[in-house]
Order: C-alpha cells, then sequence, then structure tokens
C-alpha cells in the first residue's frame, strides 16, 4: 500500500547522459537555497531581538522595592506556604535602627532563595505575597552549568535601586482580571 | 441540673454554668468564640464581646426572651433557658461589627506579626469578619516598650482582654505589670521600665489572644507554619513540664504550653521550660502534636495516613 504520492521506486536502471553530468541537479539545489534568502525568517535574532510576551507570561521573580528604594519583602513566609514545588525558602530578621531605608519593615529577608529547578511558575507566590513585593516578570530564567546555580538568592531576584523591573502589565492584569 | 438549649441541642449543666461553658460542652465547633474569656482564669471574660449569644427564652419561670444580645461568658444559664449562637443571624452580624470594632485599632502587620497562624484574632476575623472598616481615624500608636528580654510586648497590637494581668495575679505570687491609662490611652505596661522576670511570667504569652506578647526567643525565627509541633515532657522541679516543641529538623525553636480545643493552655509550665530548655536531649518527644488539618500550620506537612502509628522524626 502506498503510504504518499511521493515515494519513487528505485531502480538500478542506467543514468543518460544529462543525468550523469550532476550539474543540472547542483543548480536545482541552488535555487531553492537562493529562494530561502528572499523567504520570510521563522526565527529570530535572540537576544538582539526579543519576542513580544503575552501579559501573562510568568518569567523570572523580582522582589521588588517601593518608592523610596527599600525592600518590600518581609518574610512573612506565605509565599513558600502557597509554593506547590515548594521552591521558596526564606530567613528573617530583624531591622536595625537606621537601616529603614533599605527595609519597608521592621522584619525583612535575611535569606531569600528561589530554586529555579523546583519552581514551576505557577505565579501563586504572586497571588499570595501580601506586600506586592514578589512579582514573575517576562524574563527568562538562564540556563546553567551547575545545579547550585539555579539557587536564586537575594542577589538575583531583588531589583537593583538603579535598574527597576518594570511590573506594571502585570499590576494591571490583577485588577481587570475576574 | 438545669435544662438549657443552645441551637436546637438540649442539655442539661449543673448550676453556676454559664452559657458559655455549656456551649462549649457541645464541642468547639459550637461553641461561640471568645477573646478575654479563659476558663482557667478567675474574673476573665466579659471585655470583648466576641460571645454574644441571643436568649430567647430567659428561663421556664421567665419565658420573656432578653432584649439584648448577653455576653454568653458572664451569663449564667437558667433552667428552661432556650439560647440562639449560630443559628441567629443577628448574633452573627454582631459578632461581625464586634470584629470591626476589635480591629479598629489592630494594626494589620499580621505579615510581620509572630502570631499570625496561631492567633485567634486573626482566626475571628477570618470567619466572622469583613474585609472593609468604616473607620477613617488613625489607629493609636505607642512607644515600644521593653519588657525584659524573654517577652516582647507590642503594645498596638493589645486588645485589652487583661488575660495576661490575670495570669500575673492568679499564678504568681507578685505582679508586675498591669493596664496603665484609660480609654484610647489604656496599655499593658510595667510601670517605669520594670522587667518581667517572674518564673511563671512566659505563660502571658500562651494566654494572649493576639500578636501583643510574644516569645522573644522564637522572635522572627521561622512563621509557625514552617515549625513541626511535638508534644513533649520532661521532668521539671516547678511545673508539669508537659509541653509542645515547635521543631525545625532537630532544633527547638520555641516551646510552648499545651493547649485544648478551645486554645486555652490546659497545665501553665514555667520559663526554665519555656525559655531555657531548647535542646532535644532535655525532653522526651511523644509524638506530634495534633493540628486541626484546616489551620496553616498543618499546610505543607505531609503526614502520612494518621491512623499509622507515628515512627520516629517526621521530615521538616
Amino acid at each position: 500500500m502506498l503510504l504518499t504520492h511521493r515515494s519513487v521506486i528505485a531502480s538500478h536502471k542506467k543514468m543518460s547522459f544529462w543525468e550523469r553530468l550532476y550539474l543540472p541537479a547542483i543548480l536545482g539545489g541552488l535555487r531553492i537555497t537562493l529562494k530561502h534568502f528572499f523567504l520570510k525568517k521563522v526565527t529570530i535574532r535572540y537576544p538582539e531581538v526579543k519576542r513580544l510576551f503575552a501579559p501573562v507570561y510568568r518569567g523570572l521573580h523580582v522582589l521588588k522595592r517601593d518608592d523610596n528604594g527599600a525592600e518590600r519583602c518581609t518574610a512573612c513566609g506565605l509565599c513558600a506556604v502557597a509554593c506547590p514545588a515548594e521552591a521558596i525558602t526564606m530567613d528573617a530578621a530583624e531591622r536595625k535602627p537606621g537601616e529603614e531605608g533599605l527595609y519597608r519593615e521592621e522584619k525583612y529577608a535575611a535569606k531569600y532563595e528561589i530554586n529555579m529547578l523546583r519552581c514551576i511558575f505557577c505565579g501563586l507566590c504572586e497571588e499570595a505575597c501580601p506586600k506586592e513585593a514578589i512579582f514573575l516578570t517576562d524574563r527568562l530564567v538562564p540556563a546553567q552549568y551547575n545545579r547550585p546555580d539555579f539557587i536564586f538568592g537575594k542577589d538575583k531576584l531583588v531589583e537593583p535601586p538603579d535598574a527597576r523591573v518594570d511590573i506594571s502589565d502585570r499590576q494591571n492584569l490583577g485588577e481587570t482580571r475576574c | 441540673m438545669l435544662k438549657v438549649t443552645i441551637d436546637h441541642h438540649t442539655l442539661e449543666v449543673p448550676e453556676g454554668t454559664t452559657i458559655l461553658q455549656a456551649a462549649r460542652m457541645l464541642g468547639p465547633d459550637k461553641a461561640p468564640p471568645a477573646m478575654c474569656y479563659y476558663s482557667t482564669l478567675e474574673e476573665s471574660g466579659g471585655k470583648c464581646r466576641t460571645c454574644l449569644v441571643k436568649i430567647e427564652k430567659n428561663s421556664d419561670q421567665e419565658p420573656r426572651p432578653i432584649p439584648k444580645l448577653a455576653a454568653s461568658c458572664r451569663t449564667l444559664v437558667q433552667d428552661g433557658m432556650v439560647v440562639a449562637n449560630q443559628s441567629s443571624e443577628e448574633v452573627i452580624n454582631a459578632r461581625k461589627d464586634v470584629v470591626e470594632l476589635l480591629l479598629i485599632n489592630h494594626p494589620l502587620d499580621c505579615p510581620v506579626c509572630d502570631q499570625a497562624g496561631e492567633c485567634d484574632l486573626q482566626d475571628l476575623a477570618f470567619e466572622h469578619g469583613v474585609a472593609t472598616t468604616d473607620y477613617q481615624e488613625d489607629r493609636r500608636r505607642f512607644e515600644p516598650q521593653d519588657i525584659g528580654d524573654l517577652i516582647k510586648l507590642h503594645m498596638n497590637r493589645c486588645i485589652l482582654c487583661y488575660r495576661c494581668v490575670f495570669v500575673a495575679d492568679q499564678l504568681t505570687d507578685k505582679r508586675v505589670h498591669g493596664i496603665l491609662g484609660r480609654g484610647d490611652a489604656a496599655e499593658i505596661g510595667t510601670y517605669i521600665q520594670n522587667a518581667i522576670t517572674n518564673d511563671f511570667s512566659g505563660n502571658m504569652i500562651d494566654v494572649c489572644p493576639v500578636g501583643a506578647l510574644t516569645d522573644k526567643t522564637f522572635r522572627f525565627k521561622s512563621r509557625v507554619w514552617f515549625t513541626k509541633p511535638m508534644n513533649a515532657h520532661r521532668d521539671c522541679a516547678q511545673c508539669c513540664g508537659n509541653v509542645v516543641l515547635w521543631m525545625k529538623g532537630n532544633e527547638i525553636l520555641r516551646v510552648s504550653a499545651r493547649q485544648n480545643a478551645f486554645g486555652e493552655v490546659e497545665e501553665f509550665i514555667c520559663n526554665g521550660c519555656r525559655f531555657d530548655s531548647k535542646s532535644t536531649e532535655k525532653w522526651t518527644i511523644e509524638g506530634p502534636t495534633k493540628i486541626s488539618r484546616h489551620s496553616v500550620i498543618s499546610q505543607n506537612h505531609y503526614a502520612a495516613n494518621p491512623h499509622t502509628p507515628w515512627k520516629g522524626l517526621p521530615p521538616c
């Protein structure tokens, strides 16, 4: 039974002179190659060009700072208890006098780690957060060579004060949802 | 014996029983909530008004209803009394208003508070409260006061239930703290920064329904739902030695007294057990403390089948 109509029955018949030249076949192949120069590309030049993410896209987390640059996270542990993959761990510490500019609340996360190999990017941490501190962004989690490198600490999660991560799309999303 | 009907359940109670005590005989899910009443503390109750019930029939001799809602912790049962607790919408609405009143001055700092997860006010607000308030004024604020190395006082969170005062009065021989000031300025204090050092002072932490009095040695160590509560006991010269150890791995983060189904301490423990015995060698561990599976404390604790006998330390 024929599966497709493109199958060719191979035979050992002697090739004609035209076929033995090979040149027409090579030219035919080159023609196909040249044709693809002018076709629409299916790939993009990542990382120079980035695809547009949907506003609901859930990528690498960010720990936000407030308007004064103080960390919003107060280590309440609700993200960790909401996390179905148990990817989040944290240690709390008490803010000392003089650190008011660094941490917004009396208590702060001295250590905050997300294991990106465990994380399933469900966004429940973001939903559980009472302080609007953690958000999932449209950034990607970079590939690593070693497993310990996938445990992201505060150095990678907290946004730098001079390079804020824009999450306004996600916040607006929360208002229009439901 | 007096006959009383609470939410269509009729039971017989001895004379001198309050409505709340009678309702508690029906079980924790039938009893009205109580924020200030504490069965083991004399004179407690009558302050928070969360235990309001409707008395539909006063007694067999006086069958008229009581026009206003009554605080069940202070109202004695009469023969033939008919009480509506959860079956009355009026009671539920009144309780909702009481929650709003209790929350007027209560800071919403549950993410910071160490009591979160085992807080009576949090449970009450979750069960009865509404998410909004009509109150627009500023909350009252107090300067933080240091009352010693063992107990942390957060006066802003206090709901003035007086339980800690009764504990100090009735359990220890010399009380050094009390309520100072009146009205909105009423606050728990030790008057001129007197440290509370009594051997049984730690019980104030357990009787406090909110996070106003918390364990300073446990302060910000861990959220309570990341710990594993274990029943344990030891020989103690001062107290019964029956406690709950709040453990993380093999580390004891906090020691507290055991509580019954109504959140009340069964036997008070001494400060030696509570603060100074935080190594596992000092305790004989009996097994995991029974925590309601609806409590956040039992979240993510994948206990095996509860009918299987407990073997060894469960993973934390």
